[in-house]
């Protein structure tokens, strides 16, 4: 057979009928195919590398060029200077004048969107799968109706209906969007999660005496915490991946959010390119921080 | 590999004894309650929408004005063509990527946080980073282009099948890293035993990824293409931003047409009769997927 496979056999003595010729051939072959593993890894992570990066570049390209209006042609930055980034700190442009309260809005949408999103979809769960409520299932499944009608579409009754709540150019419209469509998922992913936490667990709790709230406080949240942030971090990250609700439900620039404001550079016929990427760049760091901070929580810690 | 099945809390059925306790009184007021939340968001956010677009979208003319439209069939077209490709290669180069994480270094794991950026860096600024890398003679692709082979670099946006393939692309990097890392979970949940197994009985690891992971992984992959198509129909930043339905409108999708009917045409009916449209295949597979998570128990 092939060197592969027998790596684990291989590690055993070799039976007495081996002679060394053979025992250090296989050596050899064992150590050949080891190497073209390596190789053949080192070479996909390289690949992995270039197609991840190679966007992320080309925005640090464009942020890091002093002329805003017209792209260079270089692979490199020539002549490198932070003006945009300057410009975005001191929001020293007019499209820049509310930025950091932009900032701020994004940042309080995105955490109300996560929190809301854990609380209300942890509670639900845990009613469903842990209370064992009957006909729980039955809410699972209404839920994923959710899905049943593409987002992006589904702003166009959205728009009306915020007229009608009177929450028209408020976050909290787009947070209670972003809460309904992230929901279902919550509830998908704990449910499935909550399956594997032994129910003996509330039961022993129940005959000591715990109320619903206190074995949802103590024993399922803390056990849960895995799927939790899991969970957290996908709500955070599609209020933040998200333009469409932004743009469309946020109309005043003083409750706009970064990726709304991203939207009225496209209003000039000058483009400032490079601090339209500034700007990108500044506001994709906080998931990026978050997430990396959360991640010791996953359980994808132990890879 | 059903036998192989019941060794496995990923794929077992899991059915718990039925209630040991019935729900007394008080508790059956508690499990409402904590539903209550839930309930009202999707009544007030998700109903009440979803039945005021029904409406808007239920006058039958309207249908018979979109179906006269060419550029809605070219929609439909690109709809089916940029789900249904990009679904499934994404879905599965993350199945080969997940199995290429799962190798043990501290490379692999400084790989895996770069690998995961472009799920957490904003869709916006990056589709328009691609934009800006596809659109012009300057963009970085063209002079990547002309560094290597000397010559100018084609022109992605200006024909129809480079820039719906620019769109495809553009989802891939985007939405790769997620579901790489639902894969990935996946692959962790599955016993080593079972390849310690199949290595004795001398399996290569082309027939482990065949004939052991693969069938362990199946029920998750399934369920998780069938929300990713969902959640795919929906998308509206990749095409809006990448190609920006470019070259003339030819490039776009229903989420980037309805939204121009809606917003910039002033038809909103129309556009949520086009939304109405995409029913009868987003109906089959929410009923698809809601089977197949009534039958196992699926860890995503």
């Amino acid at each position: 057979m092939t060197g592969r496979p027998t790596n684990e056999l291989a590690n055993e003595p070799a039976t007495s009928r081996d002679g060394p010729a053979r025992r250090r051939y296989r050596q050899e072959r064992r150590k050949a195919w080891r190497l073209a593993g390596g190789i053949a890894s080192a070479a996909v992570g390289v690949v992995l590398l270039i197609w991840t990066l190679l966007p992320v570049y080309n925005m640090v390209l464009i942020a890091l060029d002093d002329e805003g209006d017209e792209f260079t042609g270089s692979l490199w930055p020539q002549d490198p200077s932070f003006k945009s980034f300057g410009a975005v700190w001191a929001q020293d442009h007019w499209y820049l004048e509310h930025f950091w309260r932009q900032f701020g809005n994004s940042i309080c949408l995105g955490i109300a969107t996560m929190v809301l999103t854990v609380v209300i979809g942890s509670l639900a769960s845990f009613a469903i799968g842990r209370m064992q409520l009957r006909r729980g299932q039955l809410i699972g499944d209404v839920a994923l109706l959710t899905y049943m009608l593409p987002t992006a579409i589904l702003i166009i009754p959205f728009v009306h209906i915020m007229h009608v709540y009177g929450l028209s150019d408020s976050l909290w419209a787009v947070t209670a969007a972003y809460v309904a469509f992230a929901t279902p998922y919550a509830v998908l992913i704990l449910h499935q999660y909550g399956k594997l936490v032994p129910m003996e667990l509330d039961e022993c709790a129940k005959i000591d005496g715990a109320s619903p709230v206190q074995i949802y406080l103590r024993i399922y949240l803390p056990l849960m915490t895995p799927a939790l942030v899991a969970v957290g971090v996908y709500a955070l990250l599609l209020a933040w991946n998200d333009y469409l609700y932004q743009f469309m439900l946020l109309s005043s620039t003083r409750n706009m959010t970064v990726a709304a404001a991203i939207d009225q550079f496209f209003d000039s016929d000058e483009a400032p390119w490079n601090y339209m990427m500034a700007v990108a760049l500044v506001y994709s760091l906080p998931p990026i921080a978050i997430y990396f901070a959360l991640r010791r929580f996953t359980r994808f810690y132990r890879v | 590999m059903s036998s192989a099945q019941q060794v496995l809390p990923l794929e077992t059925p899991m059915r718990r004894p039925r209630r040991h306790f019935r729900l007394q009184g008080s508790d059956t007021a508690w499990a409402i309650a904590f539903v209550v939340p839930y309930a009202a968001v999707f009544v007030a956010f998700v109903a009440y929408p979803v039945v005021f677009g029904l409406w808007m979208g239920s006058r039958p003319t309207l249908y018979t004005l979109l179906f006269s439209d060419p550029r809605y069939i070219d929609t439909l077209v690109n709809t089916l063509l940029f789900v249904c490709i990009g679904v499934n290669v994404k879905m599965f180069l993350a199945f080969l990527i997940s199995g290429f994480f799962m190798q043990r270094g501290w490379w692999v794991r400084s790989l895996l946080a770069v690998f995961l950026l472009p799920w957490a860096l904003p869709a916006l600024s990056v589709f328009l980073s691609i934009h800006y890398m596809l659109v012009s003679q300057w963009g970085l692709l063209d002079s990547l282009w002309s560094a290597v082979t000397g010559a100018d670099g084609p022109l992605f946006l200006v024909s129809r099948g480079t820039a719906m393939s620019s769109n495809i692309l553009a989802y891939i990097w985007k939405w790769l890293p997620f579901w790489t890392l639902i894969f990935l979970g996946a692959r962790m949940a599955i016993p080593r035993e079972i390849y310690e197994a199949a290595a004795i009985d001398g399996a290569t690891a082309i027939q482990q990824t065949v004939h052991v992971t693969f069938p362990l992984m199946a029920n998750v992959y399934l369920v998780a293409t069938l929300l990713s198509t969902l959640w795919t129909l929906g998308d509206f930043s990749t095409v809006y931003f990448v190609s920006s339905g470019a070259p003339a409108r030819t490039t776009d999708v229903l989420a980037t047409y309805s939204f121009h009917q809606a917003f910039n045409f002033g038809h909103p009916e129309l556009g949520a009769a086009a939304m109405v449209s995409a029913l009868p295949l987003m109906i089959p597979v929410v009923i698809l997927l809601i089977r197949r998570l009534h039958r196992t128990g699926v860890q995503l």
